[in-house]
């Protein structure tokens, strides 16, 4: 989707590139008695995304479509196999080695186990601190009302600010690691999931609470969901994962309201609907990405795959500004 | 609660669960056709899922304290049954689907000798019997193969594989009433709609009543005739789900609704804050301290649930 | 649970005293300060010097003179075993600290290491667990010789294993941890990262590792001293008197039975207090404050 999205977005230069990038693991398996062999699984095959700076970016996929290797290889916490993976014109792990480049400061990550990802021993206090002290944001004299003022603009009371995380509900856990996320006034914003699991009245106060940050702060944002209704209200734009590969991009709503891949049309369809009838479902699941068919690798599922999909593995094309999908046979998009 | 149906098959009033000093549920009223689909919809603590479990007799006395009726069609009142009556409806005409299958199938036991301890156990059918009525089960589910199958391990299917299993399990004795406990939440979207297929799919194929437990109002919109709205453990709404989710007339309904994202959503306007803790718990409407349309008797009165034209509602400030 | 809720109960729950809570813990802690304050105001608390011998009354059995009786040289035992808890005591907490603090060191490096140094540590904390405590402690004495001193160290040593591989597998647990990657991703230092984050979720489990272990040691340091390689007479320790009285266990059964008595006690009380902390602080169950 590189160069459409190019003209789309403004002159910035993006945050992210990713150009080509593979991850391949090696697993063993059982072959036959007593032997085991070595083969290669391809968690991300062939990636191409642009993350311009100042856009918002949905990365939705079900499980095993690589999106977390993605989120991986994104945060220079594995190096790609093949390809590269740019952070404003360098490659990543580079960018994070050298302490000049201002990576570790100016990306932050929300996890989706926000009460994992921050220590249990820590007071919420200590750990909304932990970046404006390991960054030396502040002097230790204005660490108090700085920790305060982080509290109340994620709309944590301030009595919080003493309580250790076990004492929180998975709302204010999330506002905790919200908080900790910003307080190094990244520029980028990466969040795993961040809004999943949670009650509908808690889930949409957070979401108006990142949308909010990322106006008043000018963040990029890039927001790893599989609910296509989260990935509508806060990104712009969206891209589709399907066993490794973005097989769907382009601005969030022309591409939920008209599809151009089936599996992009078939995940819109599976998502619940007021009082429409239960979509047909999607048949069989997402295959093992060892082994994979040499066709297109949504082919197997597909309702409109003919015969040349069993043959020939789509490239990610343009088929209109700004968007992109690979797929042969895609549907019409009014475009 | 009216039923829709002349033929009821269960029928709850005044059901009051005690835990310690906490009403975790306060007087639910909830009644349930044949053939029919029921919703229960709600945030965390709405008590949705200890309606099932008490339904299916699972709590101890010593965890709970339950007062009420629960009228189940051909045996009284289930919470005057004897334990030994209780393991009889289990598995048999009551069933259940579990949120998490990974962890409500022992691993330590294959799929088929699961399936086929329940039909052995239950239905008395001999080893050769229950084995070809356990490859009906998980082929009539959807599972490919299923004769090889049968020796899987759990932890040697994904998790809507999973899924389907359990619905096997459930289904092995032609339950009357099937409870499903946010069967999908944890799976993947197009595995949802698999999942939800499947179940209305079989249970209307048997003529059974299914509860479904669900935080999604946009899938129990989809999937159920009926619904009943709770929260904090008292009922808010209830109706059917095409009219109390098209025109809610109480203010809870109203919010949970204003807060599903749905594609294209422009703004979304939450209350702020949640359910109170249980020490700060209104003693009237429990909803009072976050309602929008609160009047000053709310919070001190607990407001009926009245039943007008096939809705239920509990509210002194209706819409 | 949605935002605000929730943080109330649990308080509450934990503002009444551990103590009004866990009666057993309770009894077992007032227990064990007992013997504690006894041995740290021995000279004021004990009726006679420990080692005065009495001739006129030896091998006297309980009575009001001399409540729990008197031994083979008449000296007597109560007296003895007042004085002897200042001994079971102090083996116990200086071996225990000896142990926690090497096991810290080396299941800390051994966590975190990996490739040779990760091998070599850990071969090295099989070898020490290999043999139990007290044949560790026996051999580490024909070593290092008899006295007090060098019951500590060599009880101290014995415990480093057990020690080193709790914390070892505490320490790989933390290490996978999310926070611990995040604050990894925050650019935060490896060393400030053991300091900040991966050592407070080891020590606090460690600590409760202490207090169970405490028993353990006195008994392995009790046991020395009964099989006469321990603590050299005329010191009153409980091993030793055990050992003493050992011969005239069919007439004068309360020479070993009353410190016997004393050491079950201890290790009794001890115990509970231990298993009251760990049920209190195990951090699946610690939440708030």
């Amino acid at each position: 989707m590189s160069a459409p999205l190019a003209q789309a977005a403004a002159p910035a230069a993006p945050v992210f590139e990713l150009l080509d990038v593979e991850k391949v693991y090696q697993v063993t398996r059982p072959a036959g008695f007593l032997r085991r062999e070595t083969r290669g699984l391809a968690a991300l095959d062939g990636v191409r995304l642009r993350v311009p700076g100042g856009s918002s970016t949905a990365l939705v996929g079900e499980s095993g479509s690589g999106k977390s290797t993605l989120l991986r290889v994104l945060l220079g916490l594995t190096r790609p196999t093949n390809g590269q993976a740019l952070y404003r014109g360098r490659p990543i792990a580079e960018a994070r080695a050298a302490a000049a480049s201002g990576f570790t400061r100016d990306v932050a990550m929300i996890y989706q186990d926000a009460r994992g990802s921050l220590n249990p021993r820590m007071a919420v206090a200590d750990l909304v601190a932990e970046p404006l002290r390991h960054f030396g944001l502040c002097t230790a004299a204005e660490l108090p009302a700085r920790v305060a003022e982080l509290l109340a603009r994620v709309g944590l009371p301030g009595d919080v600010a003493q309580r250790y995380p076990a004492a929180l509900s998975g709302g204010q856990v999330r506002r905790v690691a919200i908080a900790r996320a910003l307080a190094a006034e990244p520029s980028v914003l990466v969040a795993d999931e961040a809004v999943s699991g949670l009650d509908v009245s808690t889930q949409a106060q957070l979401l108006n609470l990142l949308a909010d940050l990322k106006e008043s702060m000018g963040l990029t944002l890039l927001f790893i969901t599989h609910d296509l209704g989260v990935a509508s209200y806060l990104c712009e734009r969206i891209a589709i994962m399907y066993l490794g590969r973005i097989v769907e991009a382009g601005p969030t709503n022309a591409v939920l309201e008209a599809p151009a891949h089936p599996y992009t049309a078939a995940l819109r369809a599976a998502s619940p609907q007021f009082f429409a009838p239960i979509a047909e479902p999607l048949p069989g699941e997402i295959p093992s990405p060892v082994d994979l068919p040499p066709g297109c690798r949504f082919a197997s599922r597909c309702p409109r795959a003919e015969a040349d999909c069993q043959g020939t593995d789509p490239a990610l094309t343009s088929l209109s500004p700004g968007r992109t999908a690979a797929c042969l046979h895609p549907l019409a998009t009014g475009a | 609660m009216q039923t829709s149906t002349a033929d009821p098959l269960l029928s709850v009033s005044g059901l009051t669960l005690h835990r310690g000093a906490r009403r975790i549920l306060d007087g639910v009223d909830l009644s349930l056709g044949r053939g029919e689909t029921l919703a229960l919809v709600g945030e965390s603590g709405a008590g949705k899922s200890t309606i099932a479990v008490a339904l299916m007799g699972l709590l101890r006395p010593s965890e709970a304290r339950i007062e009420g009726r629960a009228e189940l069609a051909g045996e009284g009142d289930l919470f005057g049954l004897p334990e030994r009556r209780w393991s009889g409806l289990r598995g048999g005409r009551l069933a259940m689907v579990f949120q998490d299958a990974g962890a409500a199938l022992n691993p330590c036991f294959t799929v088929g000798s699961q399936l086929t301890s329940v039909l052995r156990r239950k239905l008395g059918l001999g080893r050769a019997a229950a084995r070809a009525r356990a490859v009906e089960l998980l082929d009539s589910v959807g599972i490919n193969d299923a004769a090889a199958r049968l020796s899987a391990y759990p932890h040697q299917l994904s998790g809507g594989m999973q899924q389907r299993v359990m619905v096997a399990i459930a289904l092995a004795c032609n339950p009357d009433l099937l409870f499903a406990d946010e069967p999908t939440s944890a799976l993947d979207v197009t595995i949802q709609a698999q999942i939800v297929r499947l179940i209305l799919d079989q249970t209307r194929a048997r003529g059974a009543s299914c509860i479904f437990v669900l935080h999604d109002l946009a899938l129990a919109s989809q999937s159920c005739d009926r619904i009943v709205v709770l929260y904090a453990g008292q009922v808010m709404e209830a109706g059917s789900s095409a009219e109390v989710l098209k025109a809610p007339r109480h203010p809870y309904t109203r919010l949970l609704k204003s807060c599903v994202l749905e594609i294209g959503t422009a703004r979304l306007e939450p209350p702020a804050g949640g359910v109170p803790p249980w020490e700060e718990m209104p003693a009237g409407c429990r909803f009072a301290s976050r309602c929008p349309r609160a009047l000053p008797r709310c919070a001190g009165e607990k407001p009926p649930l009245t039943q007008e034209g096939g809705r239920a509602l509990a509210c002194w400030n209706p819409e | 649970m949605t935002d605000t809720a929730t943080v109330a109960p649990r308080a509450r729950r934990r503002s009444t005293s551990m103590l009004r809570r866990r009666p057993f813990f309770t009894l077992g802690l007032a227990v064990a300060l007992a013997f504690a304050l006894a041995a740290i105001f021995a000279p004021y608390v004990a009726p006679y010097d420990p080692t005065f011998q009495d001739i006129e009354f030896m091998m006297t059995g309980p009575g009001a003179q001399h409540w729990l009786g008197t031994d083979s040289y008449g000296q007597d035992i109560l007296s003895r075993i007042i004085f002897g808890a200042r001994y079971a005591l102090a083996i116990g907490l200086c071996s225990v600290a000896i142990g926690a603090l090497g096991g810290l060191v080396i299941g800390l490096a051994a966590g975190l290491s990996d490739g040779l140094v990760e091998w070599l540590l850990m071969r090295l904390i099989d070898s020490i667990l290999a043999m139990p405590s007290l044949i560790m402690a026996v051999a580490f004495i024909a070593i290092l010789g008899q006295g007090v001193d060098k019951v500590i160290i060599a009880v101290g040593i014995a415990m480093i294993g057990p020690f080193a591989r709790t914390v070892r597998a505490d320490v790989m647990q933390v290490r996978v941890q999310l926070f611990v990657e995040a604050a990894g991703l925050m650019g935060v230092a490896r060393l400030r990262i053991i300091w900040r984050h991966i050592l407070p979720n080891v020590v606090y489990p460690l600590a409760v590792q202490v207090t169970i272990r405490i028993s353990e040691a006195i008994l392995v340091s009790s046991s020395l001293s009964f099989l006469g390689i321990g603590v050299t007479p005329p010191t009153p320790d409980w091993g030793l008197m055990i050992a003493e009285g050992r011969g005239f266990v069919s007439f004068a059964a309360w020479m070993s039975g009353m410190p016997g008595a004393a050491l079950a006690i201890l290790l009794i009380a001890l115990s509970l207090v231990g298993d009251g902390i760990r049920e209190e602080f195990d951090p699946k169950l610690r939440d708030g404050a």
